[in-house]
């Protein structure tokens, strides 16, 4: 007793169906997550500690910012 | 205090290279790194334009988003330095900096020995202890802390090259280019040295 093939076709059909449909189950997302990094190196001290502004912040911002103002000559010769 | 910042003022910068000499002296710079260096444009016609390039210190530095050891760090200035001790010299930075700024010392390889990368610091040093020997010999000479700007800056005998805080660079840059005037052709002595305003202002008092 032999089955005709094309009754087999509707099977074959729903089974490729099937499988391709699942085939995105599989898939691994492939985005990458970036991470900010944190800094893994020494500390290091702030340009008014331990030198001669000796942690007085407003002194160290007034001389670098009385010498940035120098360099306009504007300034200089008014 | 706010970010610090280089200016550079291409129609004054005359291409002499001491921004580049001083850097190099100040702070002992080895053979083949150049944390500073000029680039001209259109070099020998008129027109042609000069400004100096080193390190931008940017407020998103590339260089620190793509360093695989995140040797780098941001000092409350807005300077951008790196630790050496961490820095594995693979070039990442390099590639990533669109100005050019780390340099890698010379060596037998094409690309450096894959050395401890070196760029502008600001004048700025290290993580090491201020103004200590191992902080000159790993960064150059540490200014900030001691209440000066950059050398390459303060040296410069045009005033092309600005530095300082952003604010400050801005108010200095601003009036000068009212004094100067604008214009499609501003180019020259004139143009640097103020030839819009105060040739207006000599002329009214009679002096030209």
């Amino acid at each position: 007793m032999s089955r005709h093939p094309l009754k087999r076709l509707p099977v074959l059909v729903l089974a490729g169906v099937l499988s391709a449909g699942l085939s995105a189950c599989g898939e691994v997302p492939q985005v990458t997550v970036y991470e900010q990094g944190q800094y893994r190196g020494k500390t290091d001290t702030r340009p008014w500690e331990d030198s001669e502004f000796k942690g007085d912040r407003a002194a160290w911002e007034k001389a670098l910012k009385q010498r940035a103002r120098n360099q306009s000559e504007y300034n200089r010769i008014q | 205090m706010g970010r610090m910042k280089f200016l550079c003022d291409a129609e004054r910068c005359i291409e002499c290279n001491g921004c580049v000499t001083a850097c190099k002296n100040e702070h002992e710079v080895p053979w083949g790194v150049n944390r500073r260096r000029v680039v001209t444009m259109n070099d020998g016609v008129p027109g042609e334009r000069s400004i100096s390039v080193a390190c931008m210190h940017c407020s998103d530095a590339p260089c620190m988003a793509v360093c695989p050891t995140d040797c780098f760090y941001k000092t409350e200035d807005g300077v951008v330095l790196h630790d050496k001790d961490k820095c594995i010299g693979c070039g990442y930075c390099f590639f990533a900096c669109p100005f050019g700024a780390p340099q890698f010392p010379n060596g037998q390889a094409a690309f450096g020995a894959r050395g401890k990368m070196d760029k502008c610091t600001f004048c700025a040093g290290g993580p090491e202890e201020t103004g200590s020997q191992a902080e000159y010999d790993k960064y150059g000479s540490n200014r900030l802390a001691q209440g000066k700007l950059p050398l390459c800056a303060e040296m410069c005998s045009t005033k092309a090259l600005l530095a300082g805080d952003a604010n400050v660079v801005a108010d200095i840059f601003r009036e000068r280019v009212l004094r100067r005037g604008t214009g499609a052709e501003v180019w020259g002595w004139d143009a640097a040295y103020g030839g819009g305003e105060q040739k207006r202002e000599r002329k009214r008092e009679g002096q030209s």
